[in-house]
């Protein structure tokens, strides 16, 4: 697929509360940004997409408020719930159907509004799970434990992924959490729910993330620096967790398998460069990893050791510090693919992974990695 | 312009009645009367699911056989929650720390989560066995069992 490209970025600094900016303050900071970025107007903006979620914003159609923030006045908008890469996907299929040369893609939440267990209960069963409460971090500790036994996997390997991706933070200004921390200060961190240590998960943040999709006409019409979107998929598994075998991403799999496909890589862990994925807890990064075939099963706490996975390595994972560095949810995925874009562009600054062409960014919905979203992106067309 | 105002929601609450359908009834039915557990099987793939849905996600199929499983069955996965929490029933912070777990119901394709009782957490492990306990007063929700106590 060579018939659209991302050509423009824009996202604002991931910060633990954003108490001065509303969400349409933040909207229109990287609106303004990825516009600038592209060297377009709101003019040259043909439909709009916003990403957001109901409960997170507090508020019921939670889209249409962004909307003037967004530049949608008096333009084609809709709207995705769920993570911004899935909002990323319509925006390009809009692009790819011809009705519009260039889609804008927005995504936002603000986590410091509420309390984010009773947000991430509420998307349990109100019938058979919710009163029990269940929220993401004991889901996603419950999927920690299947995963670790399954692969021999220990905390001591999971905490690396913390250590390696808050020490990339350092390297990154928009990032709300660069710290230099050891596998000790890890374990030795307060347990949140078994096996999971307070610096095993991702902290409560606020951002925004924009993005400009064109078609390959559009595309080099306005900057010139566009990166192309080479294969993208996405995929879902079953809503209850008790229906998965929560130790595998087994729809991350086939989302990931038929974007390589559709992007012509045969051999990915040759192929690609560099990724940045939805590393909501440490031990997510090294699962994500081996679902992706970007490893082995059950081998990726073994490369991380041995630095494979460090700016620097055979395949840099998350060096602009990921989600545990900061995770605005629904924004999160989309940072990944913005982030990417950066690395092609060569424009990632001090974790630059020098000589990147073709990168992989993955987004998540859902509790414990339900559905996947996947972007093969590319330098060359 | 130093001042960083916050609008406080209140108490707002948003109320719902969430109906349970058929199959929900049916399954809070045995459990409340009888402290049975009812899963449907599959037509096609015969696979066993809990808690009980109309449809085999995987065949696309209507299930339409009820069957008893447990109340019996072995740990698939858990974890102890040890930081304050609310309670998303009640408002107030539930006491930490507590176990959950993901059960496989004897007779079960798919796993049941629920409370685990962590009175020896030594012998909270995959594959543990484990039974429910079921409370005096039930009332037709998911809080009439208690919790599941590892069996020895
Ligand atoms: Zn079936």
């Amino acid at each position: 697929m060579e018939n659209a490209a991302i050509i423009g970025i824009g996202m604002t600094k991931i910060e633990a509360n954003k108490v001065r900016e509303t969400f349409a303050d933040m909207v229109w900071e990287a609106v303004n940004k990825a516009l600038n970025d592209a060297q377009m107007t709101i003019n040259d903006i043909d439909n709009i997409i916003t990403t957001s979620n109901d409960f997170w914003d507090g508020r019921t159609i939670s889209c249409m408020a962004v909307g003037d923030a967004s530049g949608a006045r008096n333009k084609n908008v809709s709207c995705v719930e769920g993570d911004g890469t899935f909002g990323a996907f319509y925006g390009l299929t809009r692009v790819l159907s011809g009705s519009y040369g260039t889609t804008l893609v927005t995504a936002h939440s603000k986590g410091s509004e509420s309390i984010s267990s009773l947000i991430t209960n509420a998307a349990f069963d109100p019938i058979y799970d919710r009163s029990l409460g269940m929220d993401m971090i004991t889901a996603c500790a419950m999927q920690a434990t299947a995963y670790m036994y399954r692969t021999g996997t220990t905390s001591k390997q999971i905490a690396q992924v913390s250590v390696k991706n808050h020490g990339n933070a350092k390297n990154n200004p928009m990032s709300q959490l660069p710290m230099d921390i050891t596998v000790e200060d890890v374990l030795n961190s307060e347990m949140i729910s078994d096996p999971l240590h307070k610096l095993d998960c991702s902290p409560v943040s606020d951002g925004c993330c924009a993005i400009i999709i064109a078609n390959k006409d559009r595309a080099l019409k306005y900057n010139d620096k566009p990166v192309w979107i080479k294969g993208v998929s996405f995929c879902s598994d079953s809503y209850f967790l008790g229906d998965r075998d929560l130790s595998k991403a087994a729809s991350l799999t086939k989302a990931t398998n038929a974007a390589y496909k559709m992007a012509g890589i045969n051999n990915p862990k040759d192929e690609i460069q560099v990724a940045e994925l939805y590393d909501a807890f440490t031990y997510q990064e090294l699962m994500w990893l081996e679902a992706m075939g970007l490893c082995d099963d059950g081998k990726g706490s073994e490369l991380l050791e041995n630095k494979y996975f460090d700016i620097g390595g055979k395949l840099p994972v998350n060096p602009s510090g990921g989600l545990l560095s900061g995770h605005p949810v629904i924004a999160a995925g989309l940072i990944r693919i913005a982030e990417i874009v950066k690395q092609l562009r060569g424009e990632a600054g001090k974790y630059q992974v020098h000589g990147a062409k073709l990168g992989v960014a993955q987004g998540v919905n859902g509790l414990a990695g339900q559905s996947h979203c996947v972007w093969v992106l590319g330098k060359e067309k | 312009m130093s001042e960083n105002m916050v609008i406080d929601s209140g108490n707002a609450r948003q109320p719902f009645n969430y109906s349970v359908g058929l199959y929900g009834s049916k399954f809070f039915k045995e459990l409340k009367e009888n402290k049975r557990f009812l899963g449907v099987k599959c037509p096609k793939c015969s696979k066993v699911y809990i808690p009980p849905r109309k449809v085999c996600g995987e065949c696309f199929i209507e299930t339409r056989e009820f069957v008893e499983v447990g109340p019996r069955g072995k740990i698939g996965s858990f974890t102890i929650l040890r930081y304050a929490f609310i309670d998303p029933e009640t408002g107030e912070q539930k006491p930490v720390p507590y176990g959950y777990g993901f059960i496989r119901l004897d007779g079960a394709d798919t796993l049941f989560q629920h409370y685990i009782n962590i009175s020896d957490e030594n012998k909270v492990k995959i594959g543990a066995i484990v039974e429910p306990v079921f409370a005096e007063n039930r009332k037709g929700t998911i809080r009439d069992i208690l919790h599941f106590n590892i069996v020895d």
